[in-house]
Protein backbone atom coordinates (compact mmCIF):
# COMPACT_ATOMS: atom_id res chain seq x y z
CA UNK A 1 0.00 0.00 0.00
CA UNK A 2 2.84 2.32 -1.09
CA UNK A 3 0.06 5.56 -2.33
CA UNK A 4 -2.04 5.71 0.34
CA UNK A 5 -2.69 9.33 0.88
CA UNK A 6 -4.13 10.81 3.79
CA UNK A 7 -5.63 14.04 3.74
CA UNK A 8 -6.52 15.91 7.11
CA UNK A 9 -9.65 17.61 7.19
CA UNK A 10 -10.15 20.64 8.96
CA UNK A 11 -11.61 23.28 6.84
CA UNK A 12 -13.95 23.97 3.36
CA UNK A 13 -10.47 24.32 1.98
CA UNK A 14 -9.95 20.52 2.99
CA UNK A 15 -13.34 19.27 1.39
CA UNK A 16 -12.12 20.45 -1.86
CA UNK A 17 -8.25 19.50 -1.87
CA UNK A 18 -9.49 16.01 -0.44
CA UNK A 19 -11.92 15.86 -3.61
CA UNK A 20 -9.59 17.16 -6.25
CA UNK A 21 -6.76 14.13 -4.79
CA UNK A 22 -9.13 11.45 -5.01
CA UNK A 23 -10.18 12.00 -8.81
CA UNK A 24 -6.18 12.42 -9.18
CA UNK A 25 -5.82 9.23 -7.99
CA UNK A 26 -8.95 7.59 -10.16
CA UNK A 27 -7.31 9.09 -12.87
CA UNK A 28 -4.21 7.66 -12.36
CA UNK A 29 -6.16 4.46 -12.15
CA UNK A 30 -7.37 4.48 -15.04
CA UNK A 31 -11.27 5.23 -13.73
CA UNK A 32 -13.78 6.78 -16.32
CA UNK A 33 -14.63 9.99 -15.69
CA UNK A 34 -17.49 9.53 -15.25
CA UNK A 35 -16.63 7.27 -12.34
CA UNK A 36 -13.92 10.09 -11.19
CA UNK A 37 -16.54 12.15 -11.03
CA UNK A 38 -18.25 9.27 -8.84
CA UNK A 39 -15.68 9.04 -6.59
CA UNK A 40 -14.39 12.79 -6.15
CA UNK A 41 -18.70 13.44 -5.09
CA UNK A 42 -18.82 10.78 -2.82
CA UNK A 43 -15.23 11.55 -0.81
CA UNK A 44 -16.70 15.27 -0.85
CA UNK A 45 -19.93 14.45 1.09
CA UNK A 46 -17.64 12.03 3.53
CA UNK A 47 -15.45 15.23 4.43
CA UNK A 48 -18.28 17.57 4.78
CA UNK A 49 -19.77 15.03 7.25
CA UNK A 50 -16.66 15.35 9.46
CA UNK A 51 -16.26 19.03 8.83
CA UNK A 52 -19.58 19.51 10.41
CA UNK A 53 -19.97 16.61 13.29
CA UNK A 54 -16.49 16.08 14.32
CA UNK A 55 -15.28 19.34 12.75
CA UNK A 56 -12.07 17.77 12.49
CA UNK A 57 -10.52 14.14 10.92
CA UNK A 58 -9.16 12.30 8.26
CA UNK A 59 -9.62 10.89 4.59
CA UNK A 60 -7.31 8.72 3.15
CA UNK A 61 -7.51 7.19 -0.44
CA UNK A 62 -5.77 4.28 -1.79
CA UNK A 63 -5.75 1.45 -4.11
CA UNK A 64 -7.14 -1.87 -3.41
CA UNK A 65 -7.45 -4.90 -5.68
CA UNK A 66 -10.55 -7.58 -4.50
CA UNK A 67 -10.88 -10.44 -5.71
CA UNK A 68 -9.06 -9.57 -9.62
CA UNK A 69 -10.62 -6.41 -9.86
CA UNK A 70 -9.26 -2.82 -9.00
CA UNK A 71 -10.64 -0.17 -7.45
CA UNK A 72 -10.00 2.77 -4.91
CA UNK A 73 -10.60 2.54 -0.87
CA UNK A 74 -11.53 5.24 0.96
CA UNK A 75 -11.80 6.15 4.43
CA UNK A 76 -13.04 8.65 6.56
CA UNK A 77 -12.61 8.61 10.14
CA UNK A 78 -12.88 11.28 12.77
CA UNK A 79 -12.84 11.21 16.42
CA UNK A 80 -15.88 12.99 17.10
CA UNK A 81 -19.42 12.71 18.92
CA UNK A 82 -20.25 9.42 16.66
CA UNK A 83 -23.58 8.31 15.55
CA UNK A 84 -26.24 7.24 17.66
CA UNK A 85 -28.98 5.36 15.18
CA UNK A 86 -26.98 4.60 12.35
CA UNK A 87 -29.64 3.34 10.22
CA UNK A 88 -31.26 6.92 10.76
CA UNK A 89 -27.88 8.66 9.76
CA UNK A 90 -28.46 6.50 6.82
CA UNK A 91 -31.48 7.38 5.38
CA UNK A 92 -32.55 9.88 2.62
CA UNK A 93 -33.32 13.71 4.34
CA UNK A 94 -32.47 12.80 7.76
CA UNK A 95 -30.34 15.11 9.07
CA UNK A 96 -29.26 16.60 12.33
CA UNK A 97 -27.16 19.91 10.91
CA UNK A 98 -30.10 21.34 8.67
CA UNK A 99 -27.96 19.99 5.31
CA UNK A 100 -30.23 18.45 3.10
CA UNK A 101 -29.59 14.92 4.69
CA UNK A 102 -28.25 13.06 1.74
CA UNK A 103 -24.14 13.02 2.51
CA UNK A 104 -24.25 9.45 3.53
CA UNK A 105 -27.16 7.68 1.87
CA UNK A 106 -25.87 9.79 -0.95
CA UNK A 107 -22.18 8.50 -0.52
CA UNK A 108 -23.41 4.99 0.20
CA UNK A 109 -25.37 5.22 -3.46
CA UNK A 110 -22.76 6.59 -5.40
CA UNK A 111 -20.48 3.80 -4.13
CA UNK A 112 -20.53 0.20 -4.60
CA UNK A 113 -19.14 -1.14 -1.38
CA UNK A 114 -19.78 1.66 1.85
CA UNK A 115 -19.09 0.89 5.15
CA UNK A 116 -20.12 3.06 8.41
CA UNK A 117 -19.00 2.12 12.34
CA UNK A 118 -19.43 4.59 14.51
CA UNK A 119 -20.88 4.81 18.48
CA UNK A 120 -21.92 7.65 20.26
CA UNK A 121 -18.61 8.93 21.87
CA UNK A 122 -16.70 6.76 19.80
CA UNK A 123 -16.21 8.84 16.32
CA UNK A 124 -17.37 7.84 13.37
CA UNK A 125 -15.69 5.84 10.38
CA UNK A 126 -16.65 5.38 6.76
CA UNK A 127 -15.30 2.79 4.50
CA UNK A 128 -16.34 3.03 1.05
CA UNK A 129 -15.07 1.71 -2.55
CA UNK A 130 -15.62 1.68 -5.96
CA UNK A 131 -14.48 -0.25 -8.54
CA UNK A 132 -13.14 -0.72 -12.43
CA UNK A 133 -15.88 -1.92 -14.49
CA UNK A 134 -14.33 -4.84 -16.12
CA UNK A 135 -15.24 -4.34 -20.33
CA UNK A 136 -16.00 -7.80 -21.26
CA UNK B 1 -11.99 32.44 -5.11
CA UNK B 2 -14.80 34.80 -5.44
CA UNK B 3 -17.18 34.91 -8.53
CA UNK B 4 -17.03 37.64 -11.11
CA UNK B 5 -20.49 38.68 -11.30
CA UNK B 6 -21.26 40.74 -15.12
CA UNK B 7 -23.95 42.86 -15.22
CA UNK B 8 -25.53 42.25 -18.60
CA UNK B 9 -28.61 44.40 -19.74
CA UNK B 10 -31.20 43.45 -17.19
CA UNK B 11 -29.54 40.22 -16.71
CA UNK B 12 -26.77 39.06 -13.95
CA UNK B 13 -24.46 36.68 -15.19
CA UNK B 14 -22.33 34.85 -12.52
CA UNK B 15 -19.47 33.17 -14.02
CA UNK B 16 -18.12 30.15 -12.15
CA UNK B 17 -14.19 29.98 -12.75
CA UNK B 18 -12.89 26.87 -10.81
CA UNK B 19 -14.07 24.84 -7.82
CA UNK B 20 -15.48 26.36 -4.97
CA UNK B 21 -15.12 25.75 -1.10
CA UNK B 22 -18.25 26.04 1.22
CA UNK B 23 -17.55 29.50 2.30
CA UNK B 24 -17.21 30.75 -1.80
CA UNK B 25 -20.62 29.33 -2.66
CA UNK B 26 -22.64 31.19 0.50
CA UNK B 27 -20.58 34.42 -0.44
CA UNK B 28 -21.67 33.85 -4.20
CA UNK B 29 -25.79 33.56 -3.22
CA UNK B 30 -25.10 36.95 -0.92
CA UNK B 31 -23.95 38.90 -3.52
CA UNK B 32 -26.21 37.47 -6.06
CA UNK B 33 -29.33 38.29 -3.72
CA UNK B 34 -27.93 41.81 -2.70
CA UNK B 35 -26.57 42.60 -6.61
CA UNK B 36 -30.90 41.61 -7.77
CA UNK B 37 -31.68 44.43 -5.53
CA UNK B 38 -28.76 47.13 -7.00
CA UNK B 39 -29.37 46.75 -10.67
CA UNK B 40 -33.19 45.39 -10.62
CA UNK B 41 -32.13 42.47 -12.39
CA UNK B 42 -34.69 40.46 -14.34
CA UNK B 43 -32.91 37.36 -14.21
CA UNK B 44 -29.88 35.37 -12.93
CA UNK B 45 -27.41 32.90 -14.67
CA UNK B 46 -25.27 30.70 -12.67
CA UNK B 47 -22.42 29.05 -15.32
CA UNK B 48 -21.57 26.06 -13.26
CA UNK B 49 -19.52 24.68 -16.80
CA UNK B 50 -16.53 25.06 -15.05
CA UNK B 51 -17.75 22.46 -12.09
CA UNK B 52 -16.36 18.86 -11.72
CA UNK B 53 -18.17 18.25 -8.59
CA UNK B 54 -21.53 19.42 -7.48
CA UNK B 55 -22.25 17.69 -3.84
CA UNK B 56 -25.12 18.53 -1.39
CA UNK B 57 -24.00 21.82 -0.47
CA UNK B 58 -23.39 23.27 -3.66
CA UNK B 59 -26.72 22.02 -4.93
CA UNK B 60 -28.86 23.41 -2.05
CA UNK B 61 -26.53 26.90 -2.20
CA UNK B 62 -27.91 27.16 -6.30
CA UNK B 63 -31.44 26.23 -5.09
CA UNK B 64 -31.39 28.93 -2.26
CA UNK B 65 -29.92 31.38 -4.92
CA UNK B 66 -32.97 31.03 -6.93
CA UNK B 67 -35.76 31.16 -4.48
CA UNK B 68 -34.27 34.13 -3.00
CA UNK B 69 -33.77 35.52 -5.98
CA UNK B 70 -37.44 34.52 -7.17
CA UNK B 71 -38.98 36.21 -3.92
CA UNK B 72 -37.02 39.59 -5.32
CA UNK B 73 -38.94 39.20 -8.54
CA UNK B 74 -36.10 37.61 -10.81
CA UNK B 75 -35.96 34.62 -12.66
CA UNK B 76 -32.77 32.11 -12.17
CA UNK B 77 -30.91 29.69 -15.02
CA UNK B 78 -28.34 27.07 -14.09
CA UNK B 79 -26.32 26.81 -17.33
CA UNK B 80 -23.79 24.57 -17.95
CA UNK B 81 -24.26 20.89 -15.63
CA UNK B 82 -21.60 19.02 -17.16
CA UNK B 83 -22.75 15.23 -18.38
CA UNK B 84 -21.02 13.65 -15.50
CA UNK B 85 -21.46 16.27 -13.07
CA UNK B 86 -25.46 15.39 -14.15
CA UNK B 87 -25.06 11.49 -13.69
CA UNK B 88 -22.93 11.67 -10.47
CA UNK B 89 -26.03 14.35 -8.92
CA UNK B 90 -29.00 11.28 -9.94
CA UNK B 91 -27.07 9.64 -8.51
CA UNK B 92 -26.40 11.06 -5.25
CA UNK B 93 -30.41 12.00 -5.04
CA UNK B 94 -30.15 15.43 -5.97
CA UNK B 95 -32.07 17.57 -8.43
CA UNK B 96 -32.96 20.84 -9.24
CA UNK B 97 -37.01 20.46 -9.64
CA UNK B 98 -38.45 23.95 -10.14
CA UNK B 99 -35.13 25.53 -10.86
CA UNK B 100 -34.94 26.29 -14.95
CA UNK B 101 -31.43 24.46 -16.29
CA UNK B 102 -30.15 25.26 -19.75
CA UNK B 103 -27.63 23.55 -21.85
CA UNK B 104 -25.13 26.83 -21.93
CA UNK B 105 -25.25 30.53 -21.97
CA UNK B 106 -27.13 30.77 -25.17
CA UNK B 107 -29.73 28.49 -24.36
CA UNK B 108 -29.97 30.38 -20.57
CA UNK B 109 -30.56 33.92 -22.03
CA UNK B 110 -32.61 32.90 -24.68
CA UNK B 111 -34.96 31.51 -21.52
CA UNK B 112 -34.83 34.44 -19.77
CA UNK B 113 -35.69 36.96 -22.75
CA UNK B 114 -38.60 34.21 -23.48
CA UNK B 115 -39.25 34.51 -19.56
CA UNK B 116 -39.38 38.60 -19.95
CA UNK B 117 -41.44 38.11 -22.90
CA UNK B 118 -44.26 36.33 -20.75
CA UNK B 119 -44.35 38.96 -18.44
CA UNK B 120 -44.41 41.96 -20.80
Amino acid sequence: MAEELRLAIASDVDIVHAREKGRELAAAHGFTLGDQTVIATAISEVARNILLYARRGEVRIRPATDTGRDGLVVIAEDHGPGIRDIAQALQDGFSTSGGLGLGLPGARRLMDDFDLKSAPGQGTTVTMAKWKRSHG
Amino acid sequence: MEVPILKQGHYLIASIQSALTDADLSQLREALIARVGKYRARGVIVDVTALDVMDSFAVRTLRDIAHMARLRGSETVIVGIQPEVAFAMVQLGLSLKGIATALDLEEGLAFLDAKARERA
